[in-house]
């Protein structure tokens, strides 16, 4: 089921944010994408082989666990994991991936460039890449290369290029930037498969209506186990793909509390968080790479590095329909930081025999704080969006320094 | 009658075709954009455009954005450019713009920019990431302040885009040789005169074509068909390559001056 209340005009606004800030050139191939997905919307037969490669390749359904330890650990409402980690890749991106190379074959489109941060949706498009049989180029930020350094060599191993981007601050913002120019110059032949719900519009809806696939299956298995609604969801938010795709489906549901978590990083001073939100470490409207939406800048515009341990969050800005959903204050958003991410790691694994993804972390970290505030018969969902073994060099480098 | 449309009219009456060259406000420092504006003025420039540098030019190659990047370690702010512009302005007539990307101008307040540029001299503002559609609010406050709003086209543009284009354009109109970044060519490609002379179906503006234009061949090429030549990448170069910042106008002058020979 779909809320009304978030559907973007035809233009891809929702309110004040969203849009297209691109230059021109851009415009009619984005016109041309938006008709290719409508179409496909339209089309049964796509949404029947997306079905088909959902469950037969990546393993969906996905498991909804529930994470018994944790919970006497928090000591309030019951808590479930959304198991996104347990998806081939190791995390939801492939959702995502799967229903945009399909849009690609169908636009006749051979070559796929892409950006990546942790390095997550990089390895999901190599993937689906190398099943289609079509060429890839991945822009990775090398500070980025260098703390995911296996992802990088499992790009390469399905096949695709990374091209490092030493631009900036050298992380997902700049490899977004330098997709964009490959784009606007191959843009012929191109696919340009952005990975999260950020971008001009189509995509932040496009790929908004790929993940939602993980809202609807919870929906439906806590319906099943519980035989009622949980109380409150909660995700992490880089660019908000995970988050947006779990949220999504439950916003009709006035009962469903929802929580977004930004990455908090070591501090609230601009620079050393990714945390969009927090209007005081500035946050605030404004326009960067093709949507209008909360922005980490400052007073002249310029837009901020950015700081989590988690790659996959350290970004300066947040999907355009996460901006709106803020301001309605339909879903409410609050930041865990470094330190507390890194708790919640090691706590999974040790309760759950989970190692969660750090951007997952952050959410588990703060699953238990909204848990532990509630009663026993109450439920809270966690969306453990990736699994964290692509994390395991970071996490030891940083109980070494901070042991 | 606006700078702008007062210089392609002179242009028109001498039988000319003109010239259009961009730099950053800021690069290599701001006293030697002062300097560079009124050499360009006194190179017979038709129009300058005054890039305002941003810290994601994702339209623009690795010229521009080192470019960008050395403005911003000087911490060059929006009304710094907008000075520059002014002081500028007390010395040259020559039409300026102002390039930039739209968060500094949203950020600095769009009405704020529109009477503030006024005030300053300046002639109209060109928005990389801003088309039509989404310029509304911003193209009131210019024209409530006699700016000119300068959009790009592209060879990817559609004919219902150029009329869109053309009903919402001042000044002159821009239009973007090949689908790309900024940055110097070995050739300007044949799409160039193809999307003028499908521009003029829609428009009676001037139209200018810039992006990948850096040699004397190319600007007299791109002449022949166009009613500007813009250059920017190939001057911003020629700042990178000069290492003495006293001798940068210097440098730029001779350069501008094998560019167009007048």
């Amino acid at each position: 089921m779909s809320s009304p209340i978030t559907q973007p005009d035809a233009r891809g606004h929702w309110g004040p944010y969203g849009g297209r800030f691109v230059p021109e050139t851009l415009v009619a191939p984005l016109d041309e994408l938006t008709d290719a997905y409508q179409s496909a919307q339209g089309d049964e037969s796509f949404h029947r082989e997306l079905e088909y490669l959902l469950s037969t390749y990546a393993g969906r359904p996905t498991s909804l666990s529930f994470a018994e330890r944790l919970t006497a650990h928090a000591g309030g409402a019951k808590i479930y994991l959304k198991r996104e980690d347990l998806l081939h890749t190791g995390a939801h991106k492939i959702n995502n991936t799967l229903g945009q190379a399909l849009l690609a074959r169908r636009m006749n489109k051979r070559r796929i460039i892409a950006e990546t941060g942790a390095g997550q949706h990089g390895v999901a498009t190599a993937t689906v890449c190398a099943l289609f049989g079509l060429d890839c180029i991945v822009y990775m930020g090398s500070e980025d290369m260098r703390r995911q350094s296996l992802n990088v060599f499992r790009m390469e191993l399905l096949g695709a290029e990374v091209r490092a981007v030493d631009a900036g601050s050298r992380t997902l913002k700049d490899a977004i930037n330098e997709a964009l120019r490959d784009w606007v110059t191959n843009v012929k032949d191109t696919y340009y498969l952005l990975g999260s719900a950020l971008g001009p519009h189509p995509y932040p809806v496009m790929v908004r209506d790929f993940q939602s696939v993980i809202g609807r299956e919870t929906r439906r298995q806590i319906l099943d186990r519980e035989g009622r609604l949980p109380d409150a969801l909660v995700a992490c938010v880089g660019g908000g793909s995970n988050s947006i795709g779990m949220f999504h489906p439950f916003l009709a549901d006035e009962s469903v509390k929802m929580i977004g978590v930004e990455a908090g990083g070591r501090s609230h001073k601009l620079g050393e968080h990714a945390a969009r939100f927090n209007t005081d470490g500035g946050g605030r409207p404004g326009v960067l790479q093709g949507t209008m939406s909360y922005v980490l800048q400052d007073d002249n515009g310029q837009v901020a590095t950015t700081h989590s341990i988690s790659a996959g969050l350290d970004y300066p800005s947040i999907g355009p329909e996460h901006a709106f959903l803020h301001d309605l204050n339909r879903v409410v958003y609050m930041d865990v930081g470094d330190r507390k991410a890194m708790d919640a790691f090691q706590l999974l694994a040790k309760l759950e025999g989970i190692i969660p993804a750090l951007e997952s972390a952050h959410a588990v970290s703060h699953g238990m704080e909204v848990a532990c505030n509630m009663s026993t018969d109450q439920i809270v969902i966690v969306n453990l969006s990736g699994r964290g073994d692509k994390d395991v060099n970071t996490a030891r480098e940083y109980l070494e320094e901070n042991s | 009658m606006g700078r702008i449309e007062d210089a392609f009219a002179q242009l028109r009456r001498a039988g000319k075709k003109g010239f259009i060259p961009f730099i950053t406000a800021g690069d290599p420092d701001l006293q030697t954009t002062e300097k560079l504006l009124i050499e360009l003025a006194q190179a017979h420039s038709t129009v300058i455009e005054l890039g305002v540098p941003f810290s994601d030019p994702m339209a623009d190659g690795p010229v521009i954005q080192r470019s960008s990047e050395r403005a911003l370690n000087q911490n060059v702010s929006l009304q710094a450019v907008i000075d520059v512009a002014a002081r500028a302005r007390t010395k040259i007539q020559t039409p300026i713009i102002l390039f930039s990307y739209f968060n500094p101008l949203l950020q600095f307040g769009l009405k704020r920019l529109a009477t503030t540029a006024k005030e300053a001299g300046v002639d109209g503002i060109l928005v990389t990431d801003l088309t039509p559609e989404e310029a509304v609010d911003f193209e009131t406050e210019l024209r409530r302040n006699e700016l000119d709003m300068i959009f790009l086209t592209a060879p990817t543009s559609t004919d219902a885009r150029l009329k869109l284009i053309a009903e919402r354009a001042s000044g002159f109109i821009y239009a973007v040789s090949r689908a790309g970044v900024t940055g110097e060519q070995a050739s300007v490609s044949e799409e160039a005169e193809k999307l003028v002379s499908r521009v003029r179906q829609f428009s009676s503006l001037p139209v200018a074509v810039g992006f990948g234009v850096s040699t004397r061949e190319q600007v007299v090429d791109v002449q022949r068909y166009a009613d500007a030549v813009v250059v920017g990448s190939a001057i911003v170069s020629q700042i990178e390559r000069t290492a003495a910042v006293a001798a940068v106008p210097g440098s730029v002058r001779e350069f501008v001056r094998g560019l167009i020979n007048e």
